[in-house]
């Protein structure tokens, strides 16, 4: 475990008599990239708030190197913060935009230039420095609030859904570049997301929110594979769950781990086929489980199935199958209880 | 862990915005306070009182009640009122349905002949009446005499009131109605015609009920207007009395305090319901759904051809008023010689004095525009953008609107209530300018407010936090972001408070100097005398400056507009 660069200890924030954050307990390690996961309204934006001093918390204190920020001003915090509507000033240039905080510090007129420029290119905007917002794209907007995140050169660079905004294709390009300035500048970033295929694909440490509380954290495989609840697993990815019976333990299955085969074998449960959707390079496969099994499975099953099985087993609706589970992939989630989680407030 | 308390002492400082907002933000309290709480509160405790001064509890309202005259007065009030509210509404209904809801040509022209109400005081719209229909009247003597037929209205009374304040308030009946007749969702015509609606039947179930808050409020604004106007009811009402002519009476006549405070809080009854409806409408008002339609008109050249004859007809009403007092203005002897001369303006002979009145209103409009816009701007952008303490933040908003239920001759009585009082600290600003300036921000606040605040509400919500996040001291990004954003409302609200500055004379008739009089009660004072011709001049000094102010704002906002073109939001 590498060494806590920042610890939230016991943050706690509400808004009246509402309960924005239970108490949060995460520690950061210098220079990762971590997602706050979880579905809109669960806090997210709060925790990224308080990180940067944009609120205070009730109770809990915040440290950074073991030194206690939780009541330090966010000029005086070093952090960058990219805001979900970008907050640019409708009414400065780019250039002008970036070198707001900028003109704070006591640097020279030709040191700001510099920097403004430097920033901007590593967007790739310098072209566009003398423009107002309002004449970009929406990608450009952001890359502008980003390099205006960036241009103090922040130990904490933090982004409140900064990709949510953009149509699929410019999101996938932004991905990869935010993640390059990350990388490029040593920074610790905080990602604040309700796009699950966001946070795997661009964190070190995903965190996963849900109701004001901090549900999982871990790498993104550990979260993908090892899901520690209902929530979680159904959260990222889909996900099979089997219906355990009183006191059992909870089990389930990513689609992609479910077998399907023509014939039957020892441990396999015969289903019929309810629908295939076309997924591009794979099948998703939806079946009803026959037989007393089926009561373990009451909102059937799925299956991620190659193509090249479907053609083969001849997969189509109402088709017999037998699928199997196996055990190595089951997901445990540990004795049920009532569903705490998933009372969506 | 650190000790618990230490932590809550700073979170609340935090919370609560920097120790500089909260302490401009009781500074701002505290100023509203002096504006408008106080004075109303001496108001009321005047109410309470007998003519030597000593407690007497509601005995005058008691007497009020049972003094025939003086119940009389309330009788006609509501009676023209009334009549005012509901003519000025169906006026400003069809004008508005005509400017939003058809094709006729030239409504650029037929709205900027509406507005131009707005920037004459009601005496000259008194003043107009008399040259066309009072005794002299081109009207009454059929041009003089040149034409064989004779119409006398019987101006002076309920008739001349009714046509003044009609006049005089359909153009604001007029502003509340296009605005709600052009948020609408074509969506409903359509769906209510492919369900086989006629005409008739869409009008009422769709048309109406989509402008039913708009008739409301614009109801009880005319009412308002009509039941506080002074002007106008001075001038051609005749021996027919009305509320604001009987607290003038009171006061100035009679010197009977107690009697006029008393008549004013009566006075505020219906503008405090007009203001809690107007809060109810607000409320209500549910903004247009995001995939509404604008309204299509659809080609109907019977119909344009009805609504244009309607607007030229009211148009031509208030040009050849507004013409009438002009003219008058600058004819030697109506209606004996009609040879142009400048005489009227030469003010020393009348009443008023001299061209003086004009120049002390120009003064204190500007002083009040000036000072009145910076106040209100920081007052809507505390009130609106920081964190002070939301108690203290409520409180400033209820102050803030307070004044749109205070009739301007009631803020008046209040003001010589409050600072005329030996024992007032600030008693050194009566008789001064400074006073009528007072007296005018308090009076125009809350729409200036209100237009602050919605341009204030449209900024995004997060230019304060990235300042913060940028570590730029919030002043800073305030002068160099949002009073740049906001300069056309800023603008605006300038104008508004020049414009009504010069026009109004009910707050500021108990509260001038006699070497202070102002235009708008020296045409007042000249009227009173007879001297309606210099009256008529005064007046139309008023509204060139007004037009020409307001020229000047719109010839400020093209410029801005031009130069911010490039920072107004485009859609992508
Ligand atoms: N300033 C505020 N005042 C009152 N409630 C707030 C405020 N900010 C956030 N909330 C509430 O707190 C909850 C969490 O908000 P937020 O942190 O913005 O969620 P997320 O970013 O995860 O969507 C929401 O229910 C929201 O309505
Ligand atoms: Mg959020």
């Amino acid at each position: 475990m590498p060494q806590s660069y920042l610890s939230i200890e016991g943050i706690r924030k509400s808004f009246g008599s509402f309960t924005a954050l239970e108490p949060i307990h995460i520690e950061i390690p210098r220079n990762e990239f971590v997602c706050l996961l979880g579905p809109s309204g669960c806090g997210k934006t709060t925790l990224l708030r308080m990180i940067a001093g944009l609120e205070t918390p009730d109770i809990g204190r915040m440290l950074v190197e073991g030194r206690d920020i939780t009541s330090l001003p966010s000029a005086k915090r070093n952090v960058g913060f990219m805001f979900q509507s970008y907050a640019l000033f409708p009414n400065l240039t780019v250039a002008q935009n970036v070198a707001y905080g900028l003109r704070e510090k006591k640097m020279s007129k030709p040191q700001i230039q510099s920097k403004v420029e430097e920033v901007l290119n590593m967007v790739d905007l310098l072209s566009s420095a003398k423009k107002y917002p309002a004449q970009l794209s929406g990608g450009q907007q952001q890359r502008v609030a980003l390099a205006r995140a960036i241009a103090l050169s922040p130990d904490f660079l933090l982004l409140d859904e900064p990709l949510s905004a953009l149509d699929a294709k410019v999101r996938e390009k932004l991905r990869l570049e935010i993640r390059r300035l990350h990388e490029q500048l040593g920074m610790t970033t905080i990602m604040v997301t309700h796009d699950q295929e966001e946070a795997l694909t661009m964190a070190d440490t995903v965190v996963v929110m849900n109701n004001a509380k901090v549900i999982q954290s871990g790498m993104p495989e550990d979260i993908y594979e090892r899901p520690n609840s209902r929530f979680v697993a159904d959260f990222i990815g889909a996900v099979n769950f089997l219906e355990a019976s009183d006191g059992r333990e909870a089990l389930a299955i990513r689609p992609e781990h479910v077998r399907i085969s023509p014939i039957h074998e020892p441990g396999s449960y015969e289903a019929r086929i309810e629908s295939l959707e076309f997924r591009g390079s794979f099948y998703r496969v939806t079946m009803l489980v026959q037989g007393p099994s089926s009561r373990y499975f009451p909102n059937g099953i799925m299956a991620d199935v190659n193509r090249s099985i479907v053609k083969q087993y001849q997969l189509e609706k109402n088709r017999r199958v037998y699928v199997q589970l196996p055990e190595e992939h089951l997901i445990h989630f540990g004795p049920t209880r009532p569903e705490r989680l998933e009372v969506v407030g | 862990m650190r000790p618990a308390k230490w932590h809550t002492a700073l979170t609340l400082k935090r919370r609560n915005g920097s120790l500089f907002e909260r302490l401009a933000m009781l500074l701002l309290l505290a100023g509203l306070s002096v504006m408008i709480l106080l004075p109303l509160f001496s108001l009321f405790s005047k109410a309470v009182t007998n003519k030597q001064g000593e407690y007497n509890g509601l005995d005058n309202f008691i007497d009020y009640f049972s003094t025939p005259a003086l119940l009389n007065s309330l009788q006609h009030t509501v009676y023209v009122s009334l009549l005012t509210a509901v003519l000025s509404v169906f006026l400003g209904f069809l004008f508005a349905y005509a400017l939003t809801r058809t094709n006729i040509p030239g409504k650029m022209f037929f709205k900027t002949v509406s507005l131009l109400m707005l920037f004459a005081p009601t005496m000259m719209v008194g003043i107009g009446l008399t040259y066309l229909f009072g005794n002299q009247g081109l009207i009454t003597t059929g041009f003089f005499d040149a034409l064989p037929l004779h119409w006398d209205i019987g101006l002076y009374g309920p008739t001349g009131i009714v046509i003044a304040e009609v006049l005089y308030t359909f153009p604001q009946a007029c502003l509340i109605l296009v605005v709600s007749l052009s948020f609408s969702d074509f969506n409903l015509y359509e769906a209510a015609k492919t369900m086989g609606a006629g005409k008739g039947r869409i009008f009422l179930t769709v048309t109406i009920p989509s402008v039913k808050y708009g008739l409301i409020s614009s109801f009880f604004v005319c009412f308002t207007l009509a039941f506080t106007d002074f002007g106008a009811p001075q001038v051609v009402g005749g021996g027919y009395n009305v509320l604001a002519t009987e607290i003038y009476k009171q006061v100035i006549g009679q010197q009977n305090m107690g009697m006029g405070a008393t008549v004013g809080i009566i006075l505020t009854l219906p503008a405090i319901l007009a203001f809690i409806v107007d809060r109810f409408v607000t409320s209500r008002q549910h903004a247009v759904s995001a995939r509404a339609v604008p309204y299509r008109i659809t080609a109907n050249r019977k119909r344009d051809g009805v609504f244009l004859s309607l607007c030229l007809i009211m148009a031509g009403m208030i040009l050849l008023l507004i013409g009438t007092v002009f003219a008058a203005s600058v004819i030697k002897i109506w209606p004996y010689n009609l040879a142009f001369s400048l005489k009227h303006y030469d003010f020393s002979k009348v009443a008023g004095g001299s061209l003086q009145p004009f120049w002390t209103s120009l003064r204190m409009s500007a002083w009040t525009a000036l000072i009145g816009t910076v106040v209100t701007f920081v007052g809507a952008y505390l009130i609106e953008k920081t964190k002070t303490f939301p108690v203290l933040r409520q409180a400033g908003y209820f102050l803030s609107i307070l004044p749109l239920a205070l009739p301007g001759i009631v803020l008046g009585l209040s003001y010589i209530f409050f600072f005329n009082k030996e024992s007032n600290p600030m008693h050194g600003i009566y008789g001064t300018i400074w006073i009528l300036v007072l007296a005018n921000i308090a009076h125009f606040y809350s729409v200036a407010f209100v237009t602050a605040t919605s341009a204030l509400k449209k900024l995004d919500r997060e230019i304060e936090t990235a300042s913060d996040s940028l570590g730029v001291p919030r002043y800073k990004t305030l002068l160099r972001v949002t009073i740049p954003l906001c300069l056309p409302a800023v603008l605006e609200m300038a104008m508004y408070f020049f414009i009504n500055s010069m026009v109004t004379v009910s707050a500021v008739m108990f509260l001038y100097a006699a070497d202070l009089k102002l235009a708008s009660v020296s045409i007042v004072n000249m009227e009173d005398a007879g001297d309606i011709a210099p009256a008529a001049a005064m007046s139309a000094l008023i509204v060139l400056t007004n037009i020409g102010i307001r020229l000047l704002y719109e010839a400020i906002t093209h410029q801005i507009k031009k130069r911010t073109h490039a920072w107004q939001t485009r859609e992508h």
